[in-house]
């Protein structure tokens, strides 16, 4: 195998990596605002337990969602890390 | 010390602030107008682009369109948070790899087209107008309660201070000057929010207050609402009018639009790295979720204060703001039954309603409701200031830089020098600014409201679709992009300005799809068309491919400069 067919595979199998991750963290991001806040809001409303006093469908929609996406954020920041360290493909700086 | 005294002093000595920062970070080259020459902090950067994001609208109106729409409020709280995901995720990391200063220049070198590029100017352009039409408004509006000015006056003060400080420093004079501006904006929120908690619930956050019981019966606060709105008209707060169907689409349209607007987009080219991107943009989704989640804690706090002290009281016993308030035309109170008390009453029920108030009542009213002391009130005017000015700011920057770049050097006059380039950027913000200035002070009636939609729905018909396939497809050809573009702006903008200027009526919508939402079904209509088109039009040349392919990797992603 030469080095440039090297390097593509390399990265190519890089790229299906990233892309698994971007799919779990866009599921989980559907769930909590389109899932739970919208499609099966009357149901978790009626069944799920209470967050405070404020039905749990309602609650996700106004403060569960965003408290969520900060969240799978810092998740993504995690695992992007760990996977261009994984790769070789990680960079020195952005601390802070 | 009076209240007219603290106003002053917060907000003189806020705009000395922004005034100096300015002139410590001006630019001196095109790559610092442009991207704060990539070298602002992650920490810095998302401060900066929260500020930027939270516009004088969601910062003084957002509490109260909660707190009048409940339940159905929550589409712009998760659209307007949610997208942040989308971006981070989808658009950021892989646009600051390619290294340009601007979302046309993507679009015209991903897509080797100079249609693309034209395009994505215009769309640039007319989003970011839109928008800071309604800034400068709000702008005006605030100088002339606080300085009693009259409001074009109070527009052309705020336009001088933003070209001073946009048009001169560039990129790296306003991200500095937005993170002083982020500050004062988050404490100017939270703080009256919290003594509004305290007084009401007991609990210090608000957060937790909303979602607990109220100080005086023990009831919860939820209930609480609830109950005052049934038995005064209006739907219930926890509950919701809008379908299910219209609720996802408007939801789905705010979060693809903001993940395409580009005066949030290139705010990421200012930071060092692929990595400093992304931490970056986890950042000021943090710093939007401090102010996103105590906005309903202020509205339906407020709400109730107001409908405590309002509601049955006879007119001579009014608290003594309220003619503060009706004095400025804010809120306004009508006889109809001659019994000299107020009566306040929803749709729902059959007796008239004699108070009206706007959404901006609830930010506004809340630390004299709640009987804060003045230098309070003056930290408010000065965090509504900020937040007009900050986003006015952003906005400007992009509308310059498209003119200058995109449209002057890379399509008519490819000759133009650096500082050519700089002097023509200040000249279009110049441009720019008096026409926003204006439309400021000659709003063409309720046009800057309506065309909130017209920016959420291009960014999602144009932007997010394009630079989404630009990025993951390499066989994305510039026939699809352009072809896609097209398809979807048109059916976008046809939607939107049939039903909000030539009369359309809700039984034409289709799917019973309101124009709101509407961007998320052109998005589709932009996938579908580029698809189709590129399935029978040749592939894009083997650089472009290579060049999608180095833009997946995000290591070397360009020089950076110290600041």
């Amino acid at each position: 195998m030469s080095d440039s067919e090297q390097t593509t595979t390399h990265a190519a199998k890089y790229w299906w990596a990233k892309l698994r991750i971007l799919l779990g963290i866009l599921i989980v991001w559907f769930l909590v605002s389109f899932g739970c806040g919208i499609l099966f809001r009357e149901w978790l409303d009626a069944n799920m337990i209470k967050i405070g006093n404020a039905p749990f469908g309602f609650w996700m929609a106004q403060q569960g969602s965003i408290v969520c996406f900060v969240l799978l954020l810092i998740v993504y920041n995690f695992m992007m890390n760990r996977l261009d360290a994984k790769f070789g493909y990680d960079e020195k700086g952005g601390d802070v | 010390m009076s209240q007219g005294a603290w106003n002053a002093v917060f907000i003189i000595a806020s705009f000395a602030a922004y005034i100096v920062i300015a002139i410590r970070s001006r630019a001196g080259s095109t790559k610092e107008y442009y991207t704060a020459g990539s070298g602002v902090s992650p920490l810095a950067n998302g401060m900066a682009t929260a500020a930027d994001w939270m516009s004088a609208a969601t910062f003084i109106s957002m509490a109260g369109g909660i707190a009048v729409a409940g339940y159905d409020a929550s589409r712009f709280l998760m659209g307007w948070t949610g997208g942040f995901v989308l971006l981070t995720t989808l658009m950021v990391p892989y646009l600051r790899k390619f290294n340009k200063s601007t979302v046309p220049d993507f679009l015209g070198d991903r897509f080797y087209s100079k249609g693309a590029r034209l395009v994505g100017v215009i769309c640039a352009i007319f989003i970011c107008m839109t928008y800071i039409m309604g800034q400068m408004r709000g702008v005006g509006v605030v100088f002339s309660n606080l300085f009693e000015l009259s409001v074009p006056m109070g527009v052309i003060i705020g336009a001088a201070i933003v070209f001073f400080y946009a048009g001169l420093g560039g990129m790296k004079g306003i991200t500095y000057t937005q993170v002083a501006q982020y500050c004062v904006m988050a404490f100017a929120y939270t703080i009256p929010a919290i003594f509004a908690a305290l007084a009401l619930t007991g609990n210090i956050v608000p957060q937790l207050g909303l979602i607990g019981n109220a100080v005086e019966d023990g009831v919860p606060i939820l209930e609480k609402i609830n109950n005052i709105n049934t038995e005064l008209g209006f739907s219930e707060y926890t509950k919701g009018n809008l379908t299910k169907m219209n609720m996802f689409f408007i939801t789905a349209a705010l979060m693809v639009g903001t993940a395409g607007l580009p005066h949030v987009i290139v705010r990421f080219f200012t930071v060092k790295n692929v990595k400093s991107v992304r931490q970056s943009a986890c950042w000021t989704l943090a710093f939007i979720a401090v102010i996103y989640l105590t906005a309903p804690a202020v509205g339906v706090f407020a709400r109730i204060n107001l409908i405590d002290s309002l509601h049955n009281t006879p007119y001579t016993a009014v608290p003594e703001w309220f003619s503060k308030f009706e004095k400025t035309g804010q809120m306004t109170f009508e006889d109809k039954n001659g019994d000299g008390i107020i009566q306040y009453f929803g749709p729902e029920k059959d007796q008239p309603n004699e108070l009206t108030f706007g959404t901006d009542i609830m930010v506004m009213a809340s630390p004299y409701m709640a009987d804060l002391s003045p230098w309070i009130i003056g930290l408010l005017m000065a965090g509504c200031i900020a937040a007009a000015l900050s986003t006015a700011a952003g906005l400007l920057l992009v509308i310059s830089t498209s003119i200058s770049h995109d449209l002057m050097k890379k399509i008519i006059n490819p000759g133009l020098s650096d500082k050519q380039e700089v002097t023509s950027a200040r000249l279009a913000s110049l441009g720019a600014l008096i026409v926003a200035a204006y439309f400021g002070i000659n709003p063409p009636s309720s046009f800057v409201a309506k065309t909130v939609a017209f920016a959420f729905g291009l960014a999602a018909s144009s932007f997010f679709p394009t630079l989404l396939m630009g990025i993951f497809s390499k066989r994305m050809n510039k026939w699809g992009a352009i072809c896609g573009m097209m398809a979807g702006i048109t059916f976008t903008l046809a939607y939107i300005v049939y039903f909000q200027f030539c009369g359309g009526t809700p039984e034409q919508y289709l799917f019973g799809i309101t124009p709101e939402g509407i961007g998320f079904i052109g998005m589709i209509i932009n996938f579908v068309v580029a698809a189709i088109v590129c399935a029978v039009t040749p592939k894009p040349p083997v650089e472009i491919q290579a060049m999608v392919e180095n833009i997946h990797i995000p290591r070397d992603a360009g020089e950076a400069s110290d600041h």
